[in-house]
């Protein structure tokens, strides 16, 4: 206990930061975000809770001194993706419940698998604390730098994503379109 | 203990797995296809978020390289999903149902 003691004293002495409770906060309402997104019976509801996961996660990145990271997310993922969710859940007429549960038969073999997934990398992770890096300067990125980045040294990704984007829009309109009714 | 809590990037890469173990537990759990793409959706946050880790605490940030790779990432989800719901609609269109597990006309 002592010794523990000493430790966190030298590290504040060094000028390490130590996690904040600001950053509890938001894994906290991210993970139950997710959590909820996952076991909630209601897809609407569902579709709520995801999007209360995807803000904190927009929050982090925000913590994580990524603002324009944050700001994308929360502009991608909270105007689009959960606009598109809640526009498929009432286009299926998702908001009636089933009648035979929401879970599938095989849902303790997939809790099995998930648990393990979780149980290798939480293993990984804390088995390699001492190596992981950990500068502390933060970083002064302007969203100057990013636009620069992004005409410069990454434009060839850049228009293979918008090559990509536009494929996916024209992709999507046409396999959702309405099709005539073909006789069988 | 001590050492996740004095290094911040450890916690982040922990709420990162945990993410990722959510999205995957309810692809697998669920039986509705939307609610699989929003556990997809899950787990590609959750790698957007280690990139993201990754860059602020790794040694060189203003080479910009986890940043970009997660606003690529953020978009090429972005289209996943468009696409993935736009084939849930088709099907529900098709077969009347978006259960997975009513969906087995290719079952032998």
């Amino acid at each position: 206990m002592l010794f523990g003691c000493e430790v966190c004293l030298g590290f504040f002495a060094k000028g390490i930061d130590r996690m904040n409770p600001i950053f509890y906060l938001l894994a906290a309402v991210t993970l139950a975000g997710g959590l909820a997104a996952v076991l909630l019976k209601h897809l609407v509801h569902c579709a709520l809770a995801v999007t209360v996961a995807f803000a904190g996660l927009a929050l982090l990145f925000l913590q994580l001194d990524a603002q324009f990271a944050g700001f994308a997310q929360i502009l991608v993922y909270i105007g689009a993706v959960a606009i598109l969710i809640v526009f498929a859940i009432l286009l299926t007429r998702g908001s009636d419940l089933p009648k035979d549960g929401v879970f599938s038969k095989t849902w303790f073999l997939g809790l099995i698998i998930a648990a393990a997934v979780f149980a290798v990398i939480g293993w990984a992770v804390l088995a390699s604390v001492s190596a992981i890096p950990q500068q502390n300067t933060v970083p002064s990125v302007t969203v100057h730098d990013i636009g620069n980045a992004l005409v410069g040294r990454y434009v060839l990704p850049l228009e293979i994503l918008a090559l990509l984007l536009t494929a996916a829009t024209i992709g999507a309109v046409i396999v959702a379109m309405h099709e005539k009714a073909r006789p069988r | 203990m001590t050492s996740m809590m004095t290094t911040p990037l450890a916690g982040y890469l922990l709420v990162a797995a945990l993410l990722f173990a959510i999205g995957l537990g309810g692809a697998l759990v669920r039986r509705n296809a939307i609610l699989v793409l929003i556990g997809i959706e899950l787990m590609l946050n959750a790698a957007n978020l280690n990139l993201i880790a990754f860059w602020r605490y790794g040694p060189h940030p203003e080479a910009l390289t986890g940043m970009m790779f997660a606003i690529f990432s953020i978009a090429v989800a972005a289209a996943e999903a468009a696409v993935g719901l736009g084939l849930v609609i088709a099907i529900y269109r098709h077969t009347n149902t978006a259960e997975l597990d009513k969906i087995d006309r290719m079952k032998g």
